[in-house]
């Protein structure tokens, strides 16, 4: 089977409901859209992150009510540096959606979901564990695999594999 | 002389809690794992797990290897189901390349994965019963283990770490006498399972430590992000399997076990229950076995077989470029989510259209049902921590990876 060109293109994704749901909720969060390989992924803007995220949880046609996964990719050196990524699924309708936010890599910062979905917790502790991103409002904002007091960013791109020696 | 006053003492009545270190070396928490308790006499005020003890930093390494290298490593993440971690990361790569995979393969790999789910559950039986006290059963279990791992060094030369899916298929075909020996195994396993089930079901020292033991709601389960047994033993019917079927899966006839209660109790009966429906998939792939080629029609990723490389020039080339500059995978991202006997883990890969993953992200079951332990475990008693570990079955490897 042969890759299919991604669609980047809104109008013709409309019909899935997390975008079709945040299209006619505030248009404006949605930076860019695209799909590929039968997955649907939704650039935020930054500002917008929690209302997005509790929006799509309490969309009662679909409601994303689960939290999969949270993680953060770094594009060093390109600018805006991180991206960071929600996988969520609804459980009800086993549809499932990507947001991504993009962040700036001089200090990079976002407002914290958990007050949405408390799963969150441990994600994004780990997020800013390994990448350096920092998540405001979180409870317990904390190293978590790394010792507390560990030098640098492991997962950033700028961190050598073998640890700086 | 200063004055010394006397420490103050709380008055009776009074709310005092008291901090109570547990691991990371207690043999109940089946790894390297800390809590940190909350206690009020004997009652959990607050749990805090504290983790990292294992961290090997496997996400990162994966950036450094080509893709079909980092096959070896995903068997380390999750250690007793270390097929399933292959076939999440080779069917998520697989998805990246757009690679079909033949028939035979996708059977073997649902064959293999059922076993390795019986293999995960067994070890999760075993231990949660031993911590309640149950010791008979953990040596049932271990003798049927042994079994099935036999069946993996069969197949892949190891019993554990066994690298045996790769990207495109697998990698051997199983040895003469294989399935016949399966076949033995999956017709007398039903009777195993009764020979458990009369142990610790009706037990009622074993019903006294689970029934209504660290209660954990359809609602909170979801916000904490529980998945598999745990999220099912709540009363969400969600398995991958069924719901976004892979590798075939939708080729095969199970029920997916839910209960409602939401304590120890019902997550036993669930993975019990998914004991019965994996033996009964085995049976399943054993009859139905397609016959056909093991790995996908695609040289530039998959390796040659060993006679072509004797005989033909460009099995040969292919080969050595394979080995010494890995294959580019078309530039994007995917996440892939299936099943493991813990719930969903999910491999999100992101590619750069070059021969290394750009980005490897484990999205570990057990990480994410560790936060609803802190949940489930609140208001307990010290000793029901024991058996709220046990109930999630927790693998420390794939939570600290």
């Amino acid at each position: 089977m042969a890759l299919a060109p991604p669609i980047t293109d809104i109008e013709q994704l409309k019909a899935h409901p997390a975008l079709g749901h945040l299209l006619a909720w505030n248009a404006s969060v949605v930076e860019s859209v695209k799909f590929d390989r039968d997955e649907l992924t939704i650039w935020i803007a930054k500002e917008a992150i929690c209302e997005v995220a509790a929006s799509l949880r309490d969309f009662p046609d679909c409601p994303f009510n689960y939290l999969a996964d949270l993680t953060c990719v770094d594009w060093y050196p390109s600018e805006p540096r991180f991206e960071v990524v929600y996988h969520l699924l609804s459980i009800p309708h086993k549809e499932r959606v990507r947001l991504k936010v993009r962040l700036d890599g001089s200090s990079p910062a976002i407002e914290s979901v958990t007050s949405v979905w408390p799963s969150a917790n441990h994600y994004e502790r780990e997020v800013f564990d390994l990448f350096g991103v920092r998540f405001a409002g979180h409870p317990n904002l904390k190293r978590i695999m790394m010792p507390d007091d560990w030098e640098g960013h492991p997962l950033r791109k700028d961190y050598p594999v073998e640890g700086y020696r | 002389m200063a004055q010394i006053s006397p420490p103050a003492i709380a008055e009776p009545g009074q709310d005092q809690t008291m901090i109570l270190n547990m691991g990371p070396q207690h043999p109940s928490t089946h790894g390297v794992l800390r809590l940190v308790l909350e206690i009020d006499g004997e009652v959990i005020v607050r749990v805090k797990p504290e983790i990292g003890y294992l961290h090997t930093g496997i996400e990162k390494t994966c950036e450094a290897k080509f893709y079909q290298q980092v096959v070896p490593l995903t068997d380390r993440i999750d250690y007793l189901c270390p097929l399933t971690n292959n076939l999440a990361y080779c069917l998520a790569v697989e998805k990246l390349l757009g690679l079909e995979i033949p028939p035979k393969a996708q059977w073997m790999r649902v064959l293999m994965n059922e076993l390795t789910r019986i293999n995960s559950h067994l070890v999760w039986l075993g231990t949660h019963a031993m911590d309640l006290g149950a010791m008979t059963v953990f040596l049932y279990c271990f003798r049927e283990r042994e079994d099935v791992l036999r069946f993996f060094e069969m197949v892949s030369g190891q019993r554990m770490m066994t690298s045996y899916f790769r990207i495109g298929g697998i990698a051997l075909e199983p040895p003469l006498g294989f399935f016949e020996k399966v076949k033995k195994f999956a017709d007398r396993f039903p009777g195993n399972v009764d020979e458990y089930e009369g142990l610790l079901t009706g037990n009622p020292i074993f019903t006294m430590r689970t029934k209504g033991v660290a209660h954990l709601s359809a609602g909170d389960a979801i916000a904490m992000g529980a998945c598999g047994p745990t999220l099912r033993g709540s009363g969400v019917d969600i398995d991958l399997r069924r719901d976004a079927p892979y590798t075939g899966y939708e080729n095969f006839k199970f029920n997916v076990p839910v209960r409602s209660e939401g304590d120890v109790f019902a997550r036993y009966l669930c993975r019990v229950a998914e004991l019965r429906e994996s033996i009964g998939m085995v049976q399943q792939a054993l009859a139905g076995m397609p016959e056909g080629p093991i790995k996908a029609d695609s040289p530039k990723v998959v390796l040659p077989d060993r006679e072509k490389m004797k005989t033909q020039m460009e099995a040969l080339i292919y080969h050595f470029k394979i080995i010494t500059e890995g294959f580019t995978v078309p530039a994007g991202e995917v996440y892939q989510a299936i099943e493991s006997p813990r719930g969903e883990m999910g491999y999100y890969i992101v590619s750069d259209g070059t021969a290394k993953p750009y980005r490897v992200h484990m999205r570990g079951p057990s990480y994410a049902n560790l936060q609803a332990l802190a949940k489930m475990c609140e208001g307990q008693l010290i000793a029901d921590v024991v058996a709220a570990i046990g109930s999630i079955d927790v693998v420390l490897g794939d939570i600290d990876r």
